[in-house]
Protein backbone atom coordinates (compact mmCIF):
# COMPACT_ATOMS: atom_id res chain seq x y z
CA UNK A 1 0.00 0.00 0.00
CA UNK A 2 1.10 3.10 -0.29
CA UNK A 3 2.32 5.14 2.15
CA UNK A 4 1.17 8.90 2.05
CA UNK A 5 3.00 11.20 3.51
CA UNK A 6 2.31 14.81 4.41
CA UNK A 7 4.27 17.72 5.12
CA UNK A 8 3.24 21.30 6.45
CA UNK A 9 5.35 24.24 5.07
CA UNK A 10 4.53 27.55 5.64
CA UNK A 11 5.88 30.68 3.61
CA UNK A 12 7.36 33.15 5.88
CA UNK A 13 9.27 36.38 5.82
CA UNK A 14 13.06 35.28 5.08
CA UNK A 15 14.33 35.67 8.78
CA UNK A 16 18.08 36.52 7.26
CA UNK A 17 16.53 39.74 6.31
CA UNK A 18 18.85 42.40 7.82
CA UNK A 19 17.67 44.25 10.66
CA UNK A 20 17.38 47.64 8.99
CA UNK A 21 14.71 45.83 6.54
CA UNK A 22 13.00 44.36 8.80
CA UNK A 23 9.71 46.94 10.02
CA UNK A 24 7.17 46.70 12.99
CA UNK A 25 4.06 48.82 12.91
CA UNK A 26 0.57 49.02 13.60
CA UNK A 27 0.89 45.80 15.15
CA UNK A 28 2.29 43.78 11.75
CA UNK A 29 5.56 42.88 10.78
CA UNK A 30 7.04 43.62 6.77
CA UNK A 31 9.60 43.88 5.46
CA UNK A 32 10.96 47.40 3.42
CA UNK A 33 12.10 46.57 -0.65
CA UNK A 34 11.40 43.46 -2.39
CA UNK A 35 13.00 40.59 -0.59
CA UNK A 36 10.81 37.64 -1.04
CA UNK A 37 9.50 35.19 1.32
CA UNK A 38 10.78 31.61 1.47
CA UNK A 39 9.77 28.22 2.77
CA UNK A 40 10.35 28.16 6.41
CA UNK A 41 13.49 26.85 7.26
CA UNK A 42 12.46 23.91 9.33
CA UNK A 43 9.60 22.73 6.77
CA UNK A 44 12.78 22.46 4.11
CA UNK A 45 14.17 20.04 6.27
CA UNK A 46 10.33 17.98 7.31
CA UNK A 47 10.75 18.11 2.99
CA UNK A 48 13.62 16.43 2.73
CA UNK A 49 12.55 13.94 5.73
CA UNK A 50 10.17 13.14 4.01
CA UNK A 51 12.02 12.45 0.64
CA UNK A 52 14.12 10.23 2.55
CA UNK A 53 11.61 7.90 4.00
CA UNK A 54 9.76 7.74 0.04
CA UNK A 55 13.31 6.53 -1.19
CA UNK A 56 13.61 3.84 1.29
CA UNK A 57 9.95 3.14 1.08
CA UNK A 58 9.81 3.19 -2.80
CA UNK A 59 5.70 3.34 -2.95
CA UNK A 60 5.37 6.12 -1.14
CA UNK A 61 3.75 9.91 -1.97
CA UNK A 62 4.24 13.11 -0.38
CA UNK A 63 1.93 15.83 -0.25
CA UNK A 64 2.57 19.01 1.00
CA UNK A 65 -0.04 21.27 2.77
CA UNK A 66 0.48 25.26 2.95
CA UNK A 67 -2.18 27.27 5.14
CA UNK A 68 -2.00 31.17 4.55
CA UNK A 69 -4.11 33.94 2.39
CA UNK A 70 -1.89 34.23 -0.26
CA UNK A 71 1.49 32.40 -2.02
CA UNK A 72 4.08 33.57 -4.14
CA UNK A 73 3.93 30.70 -6.03
CA UNK A 74 7.17 30.19 -6.99
CA UNK A 75 8.67 30.05 -3.20
CA UNK A 76 5.65 27.46 -2.09
CA UNK A 77 6.41 25.26 -4.98
CA UNK A 78 9.83 24.47 -3.63
CA UNK A 79 8.86 21.24 -2.08
CA UNK A 80 7.58 20.22 -5.49
CA UNK A 81 11.07 20.95 -7.27
CA UNK A 82 12.70 19.29 -4.05
CA UNK A 83 10.50 16.29 -5.09
CA UNK A 84 7.49 16.45 -3.49
CA UNK A 85 4.33 15.03 -5.46
CA UNK A 86 1.83 17.15 -4.67
CA UNK A 87 0.49 20.38 -3.13
CA UNK A 88 -2.00 21.26 -1.60
CA UNK A 89 -2.77 24.99 -0.86
CA UNK A 90 -5.34 26.11 2.22
CA UNK A 91 -5.89 29.52 0.68
CA UNK A 92 -8.06 32.05 2.48
CA UNK A 93 -8.80 34.91 3.92
CA UNK A 94 -9.39 33.44 6.90
CA UNK A 95 -6.12 31.80 7.50
CA UNK A 96 -4.38 34.92 8.25
CA UNK A 97 -1.49 34.56 9.55
CA UNK A 98 -1.87 35.35 12.66
CA UNK A 99 0.76 34.70 16.17
CA UNK A 100 -2.76 32.50 17.24
CA UNK A 101 -2.18 29.03 16.05
CA UNK A 102 -6.06 27.78 16.20
CA UNK A 103 -7.00 28.34 12.76
CA UNK A 104 -3.67 26.97 10.84
CA UNK A 105 -4.09 23.94 13.33
CA UNK A 106 -7.99 23.75 12.35
CA UNK A 107 -7.11 24.15 8.86
CA UNK A 108 -4.43 21.81 8.31
CA UNK A 109 -6.25 18.94 10.62
CA UNK A 110 -9.13 19.63 8.24
CA UNK A 111 -6.92 19.50 5.22
CA UNK A 112 -5.40 15.71 6.58
CA UNK A 113 -9.14 14.49 7.54
CA UNK A 114 -9.90 15.02 3.97
CA UNK A 115 -7.30 13.62 2.40
CA UNK A 116 -8.42 10.95 4.45
CA UNK A 117 -5.44 7.89 4.05
CA UNK A 118 -2.52 10.24 5.47
CA UNK A 119 0.44 7.56 7.48
CA UNK A 120 2.31 10.33 8.65
CA UNK A 121 2.44 14.36 8.67
CA UNK A 122 6.02 15.62 9.03
CA UNK A 123 6.41 19.15 10.35
CA UNK A 124 9.37 21.49 11.27
CA UNK A 125 10.00 22.10 14.84
CA UNK A 126 8.63 25.45 14.56
CA UNK A 127 7.84 28.61 11.93
CA UNK A 128 10.34 31.39 12.01
CA UNK A 129 7.91 34.48 12.46
CA UNK A 130 5.86 33.46 15.58
CA UNK A 131 8.31 30.68 16.79
CA UNK A 132 5.25 29.08 17.87
CA UNK A 133 5.97 25.52 17.82
CA UNK A 134 2.96 24.11 18.29
CA UNK A 135 0.91 23.71 15.11
CA UNK A 136 1.93 20.27 14.62
CA UNK A 137 1.15 19.17 18.19
CA UNK A 138 -1.76 21.01 18.30
CA UNK A 139 -2.61 18.74 14.93
CA UNK A 140 -1.56 15.80 16.61
CA UNK A 141 -4.13 16.77 19.42
CA UNK A 142 -6.66 17.33 17.48
CA UNK A 143 -6.43 14.24 15.80
CA UNK A 144 -5.47 12.11 18.36
CA UNK A 145 -2.50 11.02 16.40
CA UNK A 146 1.01 10.11 18.42
CA UNK A 147 3.57 12.60 17.98
CA UNK A 148 7.25 12.79 18.54
CA UNK A 149 8.80 16.22 18.21
CA UNK A 150 12.93 17.40 17.04
CA UNK A 151 13.93 14.63 15.22
CA UNK A 152 17.37 14.14 13.70
CA UNK A 153 16.35 11.16 11.45
CA UNK A 154 12.77 9.34 10.78
CA UNK A 155 12.50 6.16 9.82
CA UNK A 156 8.99 4.54 8.95
CA UNK A 157 9.32 0.67 9.91
CA UNK A 158 6.37 -1.34 9.20
CA UNK A 159 3.01 0.82 10.60
CA UNK A 160 5.23 2.87 13.15
CA UNK A 161 7.64 5.53 13.11
CA UNK A 162 10.87 5.38 14.89
CA UNK A 163 12.23 9.01 15.60
CA UNK A 164 16.22 9.77 16.57
CA UNK A 165 15.18 12.75 18.77
CA UNK A 166 17.51 15.63 19.63
CA UNK A 167 18.42 16.36 23.46
CA UNK A 168 19.59 19.31 24.77
CA UNK A 169 22.26 16.81 26.01
CA UNK A 170 22.16 13.38 23.64
CA UNK A 171 19.76 12.03 21.79
CA UNK A 172 16.81 9.20 22.39
CA UNK A 173 14.72 6.82 19.83
CA UNK A 174 11.29 6.79 20.31
CA UNK A 175 8.60 4.86 18.46
CA UNK A 176 4.74 4.99 17.67
CA UNK A 177 2.31 3.62 15.64
CA UNK A 178 1.30 5.73 12.74
CA UNK A 179 -0.59 7.72 12.07
CA UNK A 180 1.64 9.61 13.44
CA UNK A 181 3.04 13.59 13.91
CA UNK A 182 6.50 14.22 13.75
CA UNK A 183 8.88 17.30 13.71
CA UNK A 184 12.22 17.87 12.74
CA UNK A 185 15.16 20.31 13.36
CA UNK A 186 18.41 21.47 11.43
CA UNK A 187 20.17 18.23 12.78
CA UNK A 188 18.40 16.44 10.42
CA UNK A 189 21.25 17.93 8.09
CA UNK A 190 20.81 20.48 5.04
CA UNK A 191 17.81 19.55 3.04
CA UNK A 192 18.47 18.92 -0.87
CA UNK A 193 18.40 21.51 -3.73
CA UNK A 194 16.31 21.02 -6.35
CA UNK A 195 17.85 20.17 -9.53
CA UNK A 196 16.82 21.16 -12.93
CA UNK A 197 14.22 18.25 -13.83
CA UNK A 198 12.84 18.77 -10.28
CA UNK A 199 12.01 22.68 -11.07
CA UNK A 200 10.93 22.06 -14.39
CA UNK A 201 8.61 19.23 -13.22
CA UNK A 202 7.42 21.69 -10.53
CA UNK A 203 6.14 24.35 -12.63
CA UNK A 204 4.03 22.05 -14.59
CA UNK A 205 2.06 21.09 -11.34
CA UNK A 206 -1.03 23.12 -10.41
CA UNK A 207 -1.94 23.26 -6.78
CA UNK A 208 -4.78 22.30 -5.70
CA UNK A 209 -6.32 25.01 -3.42
CA UNK A 210 -8.78 24.50 -0.33
CA UNK A 211 -10.76 27.08 1.02
CA UNK A 212 -12.27 27.34 4.68
CA UNK A 213 -15.70 26.42 3.19
CA UNK A 214 -13.97 23.35 1.38
CA UNK A 215 -12.77 22.14 4.75
CA UNK A 216 -16.27 23.02 6.19
CA UNK A 217 -14.87 25.27 8.69
CA UNK A 218 -16.96 28.62 8.25
CA UNK A 219 -16.39 29.77 12.12
CA UNK A 220 -15.36 27.12 13.70
CA UNK A 221 -12.34 27.94 15.75
CA UNK A 222 -12.56 30.63 17.94
CA UNK A 223 -9.31 32.76 18.97
CA UNK A 224 -6.67 31.88 21.76
CA UNK A 225 -5.51 35.45 21.57
CA UNK A 226 -5.91 39.09 20.92
CA UNK A 227 -2.90 40.77 19.92
CA UNK A 228 -2.53 43.47 22.32
CA UNK A 229 0.65 44.73 20.98
CA UNK A 230 3.96 44.16 18.59
CA UNK A 231 6.96 46.26 18.95
CA UNK A 232 10.97 46.41 18.24
CA UNK A 233 12.75 45.53 21.50
CA UNK A 234 14.29 47.60 23.66
CA UNK A 235 18.13 47.43 23.55
CA UNK A 236 19.29 49.56 26.29
CA UNK A 237 23.28 48.18 25.92
CA UNK A 238 25.67 51.00 25.72
CA UNK A 239 28.62 49.21 23.98
CA UNK A 240 32.36 50.09 24.30
CA UNK A 241 34.43 49.48 21.85
CA UNK A 242 38.13 48.35 22.85
CA UNK A 243 41.00 49.65 20.29
CA UNK A 244 44.25 48.92 19.71
CA UNK A 245 47.65 49.75 17.44
CA UNK A 246 46.35 46.78 16.31
CA UNK A 247 44.43 43.60 16.82
CA UNK A 248 46.17 41.48 19.23
CA UNK A 249 46.33 45.43 20.89
CA UNK A 250 42.92 45.28 21.51
CA UNK A 251 42.82 41.82 22.76
CA UNK A 252 45.51 42.34 25.61
CA UNK A 253 43.62 45.65 26.27
CA UNK A 254 40.15 44.22 26.35
CA UNK A 255 41.66 41.51 29.26
CA UNK A 256 43.01 44.72 31.11
CA UNK A 257 39.78 46.80 30.25
CA UNK A 258 37.74 43.78 31.91
CA UNK A 259 40.10 43.21 35.07
CA UNK A 260 39.36 47.04 35.51
CA UNK A 261 35.62 46.40 35.91
CA UNK A 262 36.24 43.56 37.57
CA UNK A 263 34.44 41.33 34.89
CA UNK A 264 37.29 39.15 35.21
CA UNK B 1 -9.43 24.59 44.19
CA UNK B 2 -6.76 27.00 43.12
CA UNK B 3 -6.40 30.06 41.01
CA UNK B 4 -3.32 29.03 39.10
CA UNK B 5 -1.26 25.86 38.33
CA UNK B 6 2.13 25.39 37.50
CA UNK B 7 3.55 22.61 35.29
CA UNK B 8 6.55 21.08 37.49
CA UNK B 9 9.42 19.54 36.77
CA UNK B 10 11.17 17.47 39.16
CA UNK B 11 14.75 17.05 39.56
CA UNK B 12 17.42 15.74 41.68
CA UNK B 13 14.84 15.62 44.74
CA UNK B 14 13.93 19.14 44.17
CA UNK B 15 11.04 20.93 41.82
CA UNK B 16 13.51 22.37 38.89
CA UNK B 17 14.70 25.76 38.73
CA UNK B 18 12.04 26.47 36.06
CA UNK B 19 9.53 25.30 38.48
CA UNK B 20 10.23 27.58 40.74
CA UNK B 21 10.65 29.94 38.58
CA UNK B 22 6.62 29.69 37.39
CA UNK B 23 5.54 29.71 40.91
CA UNK B 24 7.30 32.77 41.92
CA UNK B 25 5.26 34.14 38.26
CA UNK B 26 2.35 32.76 39.99
CA UNK B 27 1.85 34.59 43.03
CA UNK B 28 3.49 37.81 40.99
CA UNK B 29 -0.25 37.89 39.03
CA UNK B 30 -1.37 38.26 43.00
CA UNK B 31 -4.29 35.38 43.34
CA UNK B 32 -5.04 33.73 46.45
CA UNK B 33 -4.51 29.98 45.11
CA UNK B 34 -1.63 28.55 43.55
CA UNK B 35 -0.96 24.81 42.38
CA UNK B 36 1.72 23.10 41.19
CA UNK B 37 1.84 19.73 39.39
CA UNK B 38 4.96 17.47 40.70
CA UNK B 39 5.81 14.60 39.03
CA UNK B 40 8.64 12.27 39.53
CA UNK B 41 9.60 9.38 42.22
CA UNK B 42 11.23 12.44 44.48
CA UNK B 43 7.98 14.39 44.06
CA UNK B 44 6.69 14.37 47.51
CA UNK B 45 10.52 15.54 48.79
CA UNK B 46 9.90 18.22 46.01
CA UNK B 47 6.29 19.26 47.48
CA UNK B 48 7.69 20.40 50.29
CA UNK B 49 10.14 22.97 48.65
CA UNK B 50 7.64 24.04 46.26
CA UNK B 51 5.16 24.96 49.12
CA UNK B 52 8.32 27.09 50.74
CA UNK B 53 8.57 28.75 47.26
CA UNK B 54 5.56 29.75 47.35
CA UNK B 55 3.06 26.98 46.55
CA UNK B 56 -0.59 25.95 48.26
CA UNK B 57 -0.94 22.59 46.70
CA UNK B 58 1.51 20.18 45.17
CA UNK B 59 -0.12 16.81 43.18
CA UNK B 60 2.02 14.42 43.39
CA UNK B 61 2.50 11.80 41.04
CA UNK B 62 5.80 9.32 42.48
CA UNK B 63 5.01 6.38 39.55
CA UNK B 64 4.05 5.33 36.73
CA UNK B 65 4.83 7.05 33.31
CA UNK B 66 4.64 10.06 33.89
CA UNK B 67 7.01 9.98 37.00
CA UNK B 68 9.05 8.43 34.14
CA UNK B 69 8.99 11.49 32.08
CA UNK B 70 7.25 10.16 29.56
CA UNK B 71 5.46 13.08 27.34
CA UNK B 72 1.72 11.23 26.52
CA UNK B 73 1.69 10.75 30.28
CA UNK B 74 2.91 14.11 31.50
CA UNK B 75 0.02 15.24 29.22
CA UNK B 76 -2.63 13.27 30.74
CA UNK B 77 -1.23 14.48 34.24
CA UNK B 78 -0.97 17.96 33.19
CA UNK B 79 -4.86 17.98 31.98
CA UNK B 80 -5.65 16.07 35.26
CA UNK B 81 -4.30 18.69 37.56
CA UNK B 82 -5.85 21.17 35.58
CA UNK B 83 -9.14 19.88 35.74
CA UNK B 84 -8.97 19.02 39.71
CA UNK B 85 -7.64 22.58 40.35
CA UNK B 86 -10.26 24.51 38.44
CA UNK B 87 -6.68 26.83 37.54
CA UNK B 88 -7.89 29.77 35.29
CA UNK B 89 -4.04 30.37 35.05
CA UNK B 90 -2.03 27.35 33.94
CA UNK B 91 1.61 27.88 33.54
CA UNK B 92 4.91 25.86 32.43
CA UNK B 93 8.15 26.42 30.75
CA UNK B 94 10.09 26.10 28.04
CA UNK B 95 12.33 22.74 28.86
CA UNK B 96 13.07 19.94 26.84
CA UNK B 97 9.49 18.52 29.06
CA UNK B 98 7.66 21.74 28.34
CA UNK B 99 8.34 21.85 24.71
CA UNK B 100 6.01 19.12 23.80
CA UNK B 101 3.60 19.06 27.08
CA UNK B 102 2.24 22.76 27.38
CA UNK B 103 1.21 22.84 23.67
CA UNK B 104 -0.52 19.45 23.83
CA UNK B 105 -2.23 20.59 26.98
CA UNK B 106 -2.96 23.81 25.55
CA UNK B 107 -5.39 22.29 22.66
CA UNK B 108 -6.71 20.05 24.65
CA UNK B 109 -7.85 22.67 26.50
CA UNK B 110 -9.60 24.25 23.78
CA UNK B 111 -6.88 26.85 23.38
CA UNK B 112 -3.47 27.53 22.00
CA UNK B 113 -0.53 27.98 24.55
CA UNK B 114 1.42 31.25 24.53
CA UNK B 115 4.81 29.79 24.46
CA UNK B 116 8.50 31.36 25.46
CA UNK B 117 7.00 34.30 27.90
CA UNK B 118 8.90 36.32 29.48
CA UNK B 119 6.82 38.13 31.34
CA UNK B 120 3.21 37.17 32.32
CA UNK B 121 0.79 39.67 34.16
CA UNK B 122 -3.38 40.25 34.55
CA UNK B 123 -4.91 43.41 32.91
CA UNK B 124 -8.21 44.87 34.75
CA UNK B 125 -10.63 42.12 33.72
CA UNK B 126 -8.26 38.76 34.50
CA UNK B 127 -7.20 38.20 31.58
CA UNK B 128 -3.73 36.72 31.37
CA UNK B 129 -1.17 39.12 29.59
CA UNK B 130 1.70 37.28 27.94
CA UNK B 131 4.83 39.12 27.10
CA UNK B 132 7.20 37.32 24.39
CA UNK B 133 9.74 37.32 21.93
CA UNK B 134 8.46 36.54 17.93
CA UNK B 135 10.24 36.92 14.92
CA UNK B 136 13.67 35.31 16.41
CA UNK B 137 13.43 38.13 19.06
CA UNK B 138 13.42 40.82 16.27
CA UNK B 139 9.86 41.67 17.48
CA UNK B 140 7.87 41.33 20.82
CA UNK B 141 4.17 40.79 20.90
CA UNK B 142 1.96 41.02 24.12
CA UNK B 143 -1.31 38.95 23.74
CA UNK B 144 -4.02 38.93 25.82
CA UNK B 145 -5.24 34.89 26.15
CA UNK B 146 -8.71 34.87 25.74
CA UNK B 147 -11.24 31.67 26.96
CA UNK B 148 -11.65 30.20 30.03
CA UNK B 149 -8.44 28.61 30.55
CA UNK B 150 -4.99 30.52 30.02
CA UNK B 151 -2.04 28.29 29.18
CA UNK B 152 1.43 29.99 28.80
CA UNK B 153 5.05 28.80 29.37
CA UNK B 154 7.88 31.00 30.75
CA UNK B 155 11.47 31.07 28.82
CA UNK B 156 13.76 29.53 31.53
CA UNK B 157 15.49 32.53 34.00
CA UNK B 158 13.16 35.16 32.37
CA UNK B 159 11.66 35.40 36.15
CA UNK B 160 13.39 35.06 39.71
CA UNK B 161 12.57 32.21 41.77
CA UNK B 162 11.06 33.39 45.48
CA UNK B 163 13.46 33.37 48.43
CA UNK B 164 12.06 29.83 50.05
CA UNK B 165 9.97 31.09 53.18
CA UNK B 166 10.18 27.99 55.59
CA UNK B 167 7.04 28.94 57.56
CA UNK B 168 4.73 28.29 54.73
CA UNK B 169 2.15 25.41 54.45
CA UNK B 170 0.80 23.69 51.98
CA UNK B 171 -1.19 20.51 51.15
CA UNK B 172 0.18 17.61 49.13
CA UNK B 173 -2.45 15.99 46.93
CA UNK B 174 -1.40 12.21 45.27
CA UNK B 175 -2.87 13.11 41.47
CA UNK B 176 -5.02 10.50 40.32
CA UNK B 177 -5.40 10.44 36.53
CA UNK B 178 -5.03 7.63 33.55
CA UNK B 179 -2.43 7.55 31.45
CA UNK B 180 -2.41 6.85 27.63
CA UNK B 181 1.14 6.18 26.27
CA UNK B 182 1.58 6.19 22.32
CA UNK B 183 4.92 7.16 22.12
CA UNK B 184 7.39 5.06 23.86
CA UNK B 185 11.17 5.69 24.59
CA UNK B 186 13.28 3.07 23.18
CA UNK B 187 16.92 4.19 23.90
CA UNK B 188 18.23 7.44 25.57
CA UNK B 189 21.78 8.39 24.74
CA UNK B 190 23.41 10.72 27.11
CA UNK B 191 26.12 12.52 25.71
CA UNK B 192 27.83 14.39 28.69
CA UNK B 193 29.49 17.72 27.54
CA UNK B 194 33.11 18.60 28.73
CA UNK B 195 33.39 20.11 32.07
CA UNK B 196 31.05 22.59 33.52
CA UNK B 197 27.72 22.08 32.30
CA UNK B 198 26.52 25.22 29.91
CA UNK B 199 23.23 25.82 31.36
CA UNK B 200 24.91 26.34 35.15
CA UNK B 201 28.56 28.34 33.85
CA UNK B 202 29.27 31.46 34.84
CA UNK B 203 31.41 31.90 32.08
CA UNK B 204 30.99 30.84 28.91
CA UNK B 205 32.84 31.53 25.78
CA UNK B 206 31.31 30.83 22.39
CA UNK B 207 32.18 30.65 18.95
CA UNK B 208 30.53 30.68 15.36
CA UNK B 209 31.26 30.30 11.68
CA UNK B 210 33.77 32.72 11.94
CA UNK B 211 36.26 30.65 13.29
CA UNK B 212 36.09 29.05 10.29
CA UNK B 213 36.77 25.43 11.53
CA UNK B 214 36.49 22.56 14.55
CA UNK B 215 40.40 23.46 15.56
CA UNK B 216 39.99 26.79 17.00
CA UNK B 217 37.13 25.84 19.64
CA UNK B 218 40.58 24.07 21.35
CA UNK B 219 41.72 27.79 22.21
CA UNK B 220 37.57 28.67 23.49
CA UNK B 221 37.85 25.26 25.80
CA UNK B 222 41.35 26.84 26.94
CA UNK B 223 39.97 30.30 27.77
CA UNK B 224 36.62 28.61 29.38
CA UNK B 225 39.06 26.31 31.20
CA UNK B 226 41.09 29.28 32.73
CA UNK B 227 37.81 30.81 33.22
CA UNK B 228 35.92 27.86 35.27
CA UNK B 229 33.27 28.11 32.48
CA UNK B 230 32.12 26.46 29.32
CA UNK B 231 32.18 26.70 25.72
CA UNK B 232 29.15 27.15 23.27
CA UNK B 233 28.81 28.00 19.64
CA UNK B 234 26.34 29.58 17.42
CA UNK B 235 23.51 27.32 15.13
CA UNK B 236 25.78 27.90 12.16
CA UNK B 237 29.09 26.46 14.12
CA UNK B 238 27.45 22.79 15.05
CA UNK B 239 25.67 22.67 11.63
CA UNK B 240 28.66 22.70 10.32
CA UNK B 241 29.65 19.49 12.52
CA UNK B 242 32.27 21.86 14.53
CA UNK B 243 31.04 20.80 17.83
CA UNK B 244 28.10 18.70 18.76
CA UNK B 245 24.37 20.20 19.02
CA UNK B 246 24.11 20.38 22.54
CA UNK B 247 26.60 23.76 22.54
CA UNK B 248 23.99 25.64 20.58
CA UNK B 249 23.09 28.75 22.54
CA UNK B 250 19.60 30.35 21.09
CA UNK B 251 16.05 30.79 20.43
CA UNK B 252 16.31 26.64 19.32
CA UNK B 253 19.31 25.75 21.90
CA UNK B 254 20.12 26.33 24.97
CA UNK B 255 19.44 29.68 27.47
CA UNK B 256 22.30 30.61 29.51
CA UNK B 257 22.70 33.45 31.91
CA UNK B 258 26.45 33.87 32.77
CA UNK B 259 28.27 36.64 34.38
CA UNK B 260 30.35 36.74 31.87
CA UNK B 261 29.46 35.87 27.54
CA UNK B 262 32.59 36.07 25.29
CA UNK B 263 30.90 36.01 21.71
CA UNK B 264 33.87 34.60 19.29
CA UNK B 265 33.16 34.84 15.38
CA UNK B 266 29.39 34.89 15.61
CA UNK B 267 27.31 37.59 14.07
CA UNK B 268 24.39 38.25 16.84
CA UNK B 269 21.66 37.02 14.83
CA UNK B 270 18.48 37.58 16.87
CA UNK B 271 17.99 34.09 17.30
CA UNK B 272 21.53 33.66 18.68
CA UNK B 273 21.01 36.60 21.04
CA UNK B 274 17.75 34.80 22.68
CA UNK B 275 20.06 32.25 24.36
CA UNK B 276 22.27 34.72 25.76
CA UNK B 277 21.12 38.59 26.25
CA UNK B 278 20.36 37.98 29.54
CA UNK B 279 23.97 37.40 30.72
CA UNK B 280 25.66 39.82 32.71
CA UNK B 281 27.84 40.90 30.54
CA UNK B 282 28.72 40.59 26.81
CA UNK B 283 32.03 40.44 24.88
CA UNK B 284 32.63 40.76 21.70
CA UNK B 285 35.32 39.40 19.27
CA UNK B 286 34.21 39.96 15.65
CA UNK B 287 36.14 41.21 12.50
CA UNK B 288 33.26 43.05 10.95
CA UNK B 289 32.44 46.48 12.74
CA UNK B 290 29.32 46.56 11.73
CA UNK B 291 27.90 43.62 13.16
CA UNK B 292 24.82 43.22 14.87
CA UNK B 293 26.72 41.65 17.89
CA UNK B 294 28.17 45.22 18.88
CA UNK B 295 24.58 46.35 19.06
CA UNK B 296 24.27 43.71 22.03
CA UNK B 297 27.66 43.68 23.52
CA UNK B 298 28.83 45.63 26.44
CA UNK B 299 32.33 45.49 25.45
CA UNK B 300 33.66 44.73 21.56
CA UNK B 301 36.70 44.27 19.65
CA UNK B 302 36.38 44.87 16.19
CA UNK B 303 38.98 42.59 14.84
CA UNK B 304 40.51 38.93 13.61
CA UNK B 305 40.10 36.61 16.90
CA UNK B 306 42.96 34.92 15.39
CA UNK B 307 45.05 37.97 16.49
CA UNK B 308 42.92 39.43 18.90
CA UNK B 309 41.97 36.04 21.28
CA UNK B 310 45.72 34.88 21.63
CA UNK B 311 47.10 38.13 23.09
CA UNK B 312 43.49 38.41 25.10
CA UNK B 313 44.61 35.30 26.92
CA UNK B 314 48.36 35.68 26.99
CA UNK B 315 47.23 39.12 29.27
CA UNK B 316 44.46 37.26 30.60
CA UNK B 317 47.42 34.60 32.32
CA UNK B 318 49.29 37.60 33.22
CA UNK B 319 46.64 38.80 35.35
CA UNK B 320 45.61 35.93 36.47
CA UNK B 321 49.22 34.55 37.59
C1 LIG C 1 13.86 29.65 13.63
C2 LIG C 1 15.34 29.82 13.76
C3 LIG C 1 15.96 29.40 14.93
C4 LIG C 1 17.33 29.59 15.11
N1 LIG C 1 17.90 29.20 16.29
C5 LIG C 1 19.22 29.50 16.52
C6 LIG C 1 19.84 29.21 17.78
O1 LIG C 1 19.23 28.65 18.70
N2 LIG C 1 21.14 29.56 17.95
C7 LIG C 1 21.89 30.18 16.96
O2 LIG C 1 23.06 30.48 17.19
N3 LIG C 1 21.32 30.43 15.76
C8 LIG C 1 20.02 30.11 15.51
N4 LIG C 1 19.48 30.37 14.28
C9 LIG C 1 20.38 30.82 13.19
C10 LIG C 1 20.70 32.29 13.23
O3 LIG C 1 19.68 33.00 12.56
C11 LIG C 1 22.04 32.57 12.53
O4 LIG C 1 22.00 32.06 11.22
C12 LIG C 1 23.24 31.97 13.25
O5 LIG C 1 23.21 32.29 14.62
C13 LIG C 1 24.53 32.50 12.64
O6 LIG C 1 25.65 31.94 13.26
P1 LIG C 1 27.03 32.71 13.27
O7 LIG C 1 26.87 34.03 13.93
O8 LIG C 1 28.05 31.79 13.82
O9 LIG C 1 27.34 32.86 11.71
P2 LIG C 1 27.35 34.15 10.78
O10 LIG C 1 26.09 34.90 10.88
O11 LIG C 1 27.82 33.69 9.46
O12 LIG C 1 28.47 35.07 11.45
C14 LIG C 1 29.83 34.78 11.45
C15 LIG C 1 30.54 36.01 11.98
O13 LIG C 1 31.92 35.73 12.11
C16 LIG C 1 32.64 36.91 11.79
N5 LIG C 1 34.00 36.51 11.41
C17 LIG C 1 34.41 35.84 10.31
N6 LIG C 1 35.73 35.67 10.32
C18 LIG C 1 36.20 36.23 11.45
C19 LIG C 1 37.49 36.41 12.03
N7 LIG C 1 38.59 35.92 11.44
N8 LIG C 1 37.59 37.05 13.20
C20 LIG C 1 36.49 37.57 13.82
N9 LIG C 1 35.24 37.44 13.31
C21 LIG C 1 35.10 36.77 12.15
C22 LIG C 1 31.86 37.55 10.68
O14 LIG C 1 32.12 38.94 10.64
C23 LIG C 1 30.42 37.23 11.08
O15 LIG C 1 29.84 38.29 11.81
C24 LIG C 1 18.10 30.18 14.08
C25 LIG C 1 17.48 30.57 12.90
C26 LIG C 1 16.12 30.41 12.74
C27 LIG C 1 15.49 30.87 11.47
Amino acid sequence: MTLHIVVTAKQVLDPETPLSAFNVADNAVSTAGNIPPVVNGYDEQAVEAALRIKEAHGDAKVTVLSCGTDFALDVIKKPLAMGADELVLLQDAAFENSIDPTMAVAALTAAIRKLGDVDIVISGRQASDWDNAQVPLGVAESLGWAVATIGRKVQVLDGTVRVERVLPDGHETVEASLPAVVTVSNELGTPRYPNMRGIMAARRVQPTVWSAADLDLDGAASPAFELVSLKKPERAVQTEMITGDHDADAGRKLALRLREERVL
Amino acid sequence: MADALIIGEVAGGAPSSSTMEGIAAARGLGVRQVAVLLPGADAATAASAAITGGADIAYTVVDGPAADGEFDALVDAAQAATAQSGARYVIGAKTLTGRDVMPRLAFRLGTALASDCSAVSLDDSGRLIATRPVYGGNAEASVACLGSVAVASLRPKSVDALEPDASRTGEVQPLAFEANVRTRVLERVEEAGEGVRLENARVVVSGGRGLGGPEPFGSLRELADMLGGAVGASRAACDAGWVPSGYQVGLTGKTVTPDLYIAVGISGASQHMAGCSNSRTLVAINKDAGANIFKEARFGVAGDWQKVLPAFMEQLHELMG
